[in-house]
């Protein structure tokens, strides 16, 4: 992050990555389980921001909204809409779990634009954790819903029966690739950014370039913007995109 | 990333311990997943319950009280406009009916003023009547006192005349001698 010092060296630095060090919050020492470090405080932060705006938003039940609760009904009604157009009526009862999924994302990509702040959704082992949590669940729930007949989403019976097995192997690939893509496509894309935007930093060292870095920096922060919430949109509709797989294997 | 490993050793050789020996990319550091694994549960579990416990049940129904509000709205406001429909019509019958109970006073008011007319009218003309007849009734009266008087002189004249030619006459017979020529 930017605190560290590389001063002595003079010239250009590059420590894109340093930002995303996990370290203690307070003193140094090694990051153990139950350790409190800058993870534990920026999801803390974003624990607080969606608790701000979903709870303390909306504590009025204004008929009438306020800015901050027609944010948290638009939230919610984005959310909701999503998870039944995508997974359909009987996909509207997993809708708090893909809320959850959402809001956190979608926070801890903002916070994570703040200057000199941690982006928890960077790091593959966040980001992983919930595509398999996902991945886990939507199996499960499809064995649970369908029986056998969740097997189905692999054997396409609409193409020709030669081309059968051929495609099923490619199905089943392709479902077992998918917490692979979707924990990736979230870090990547949160770290590339970031990572970007540090070293389009560094270069503002030079006098010269200053201020074609600066630009540079003030443009891909506002992509950076966009992406995040992007980002965040596109894990929570892969969600019900799978959850519907689950409900509804047939083609 | 290769070669900023040696930078990235030297900078956090200050830091700690166990990161000196840190790869490239922190993202694969996996000495801190299990730290960053439990913070993400607990973050995942807390959002969770706050939003299945208080925030979307509340959103839901704030929701749902708009929506009821708005038909209830709707609703009323139709019910108001039938209402505003039913009185227009229920003017317009009065306004109706009071034309129609005006036209009716008028025809009574002339039927009677008719009739008071007519009455008036008709006692003017048995007044007349009767005023006629009492003058032809009288007129009669005088003409056959006249008649009378005619007659009672022409007898006196005739007496007076058939005395003064010295005839003597009975009056009787001068009498009716008067009154055949009076009717001839």
């Amino acid at each position: 992050m930017a605190e560290e010092a590389h001063g002595d060296e003079g010239g250009l630095v590059f420590h894109p990555m340093d930002q995303f060090i996990v370290k203690p919050l307070f003193g140094d020492g090694p990051v153990g389980m139950f350790t409190i470090t800058n993870v534990t405080f920026w999801m803390a932060v974003a624990v607080l921001c969606v608790v701000a705006l979903l709870v303390l938003g909306t504590r009025g039940r204004a008929l009438v909204p306020s800015r901050i609760q027609s944010i948290a009904e638009l939230a919610y009604g984005f959310v909701y809409k999503m998870v039944e157009d995508v997974a359909g009526k009987d996909g509207v009862k997993y809708f708090p779990y893909i809320m959850t999924l959402f809001m956190f994302i979608v926070f801890s990509n903002f916070l994570g634009l703040l200057p000199l702040s941690f982006t928890t959704t960077s790091h593959i082992a966040v980001t992983a954790v919930m595509a398999m949590a996902v991945f886990l669940a939507v199996t499960i729930l499809g064995f649970v819903k369908n029986g056998a007949g969740f097997l189905s989403l692999f054997w396409i019976s609409s193409a020709p029966l030669v081309l059968r097995p051929i495609l099923a192997l490619i199905e089943i690939i392709s479902y077992f690739v998918r917490p692979v893509s979707h924990s990736i496509r979230l870090a990547g894309n949160m770290m590339a950014g970031h990572a970007v935007i540090k070293v389009f930093a560094a270069f503002a060292a030079l006098a010269a370039i200053a201020p074609l870095s600066i630009i540079a920096i003030t443009a891909i922060y506002a992509l950076e913007v966009l992406v995040s919430f992007i980002q965040a949109y596109v894990f929570a509709i892969l969600t019900c995109v799978y959850l519907k797989d689950a409900l509804h294997p047939h083609h | 990333m290769a070669t900023e490993a040696t930078e990235a050793a030297h900078g956090a050789a200050e830091a700690a311990g166990h990161a000196a020996e840190a790869p490239g990319m922190p993202q694969l550091d996996f000495s801190t997943f299990p730290n960053q694994i439990f913070w993400l549960v607990v973050t995942l579990v807390v959002i969770y319950l706050v939003l299945s416990k208080v925030a979307l049940p509340r959103i839901a129904s704030v929701l749902a009280e708009r929506q009821g509000t708005i038909t209830n709205d709707l609703a009323a406001a139709e019910d108001l406009k039938a209402k505003a429909a039913e009185a227009e019509e229920a003017y317009n019958k009065a306004l109706a009916d009071a034309r129609v109970e005006a036209g009716k006073i008028a025809a009574e008011a002339k039927a009677e003023m008719q009739a008071e007319v007519d009455a008036a009218i008709k006692k003017a003309d048995a007044e007349i009547a009767a005023r006629t007849a009492e003058s032809e009734a009288r007129i009669t009266e005088i003409r056959e006192g006249a008649a009378a008087a005619v007659k009672e002189v022409a007898t006196d004249t005739a007496k007076e005349v058939v005395a003064a030619l010295g005839i003597d006459v009975d009056a009787k017979a001068i009498n009716a001698a008067v009154a055949a020529r009076a009717k001839g």
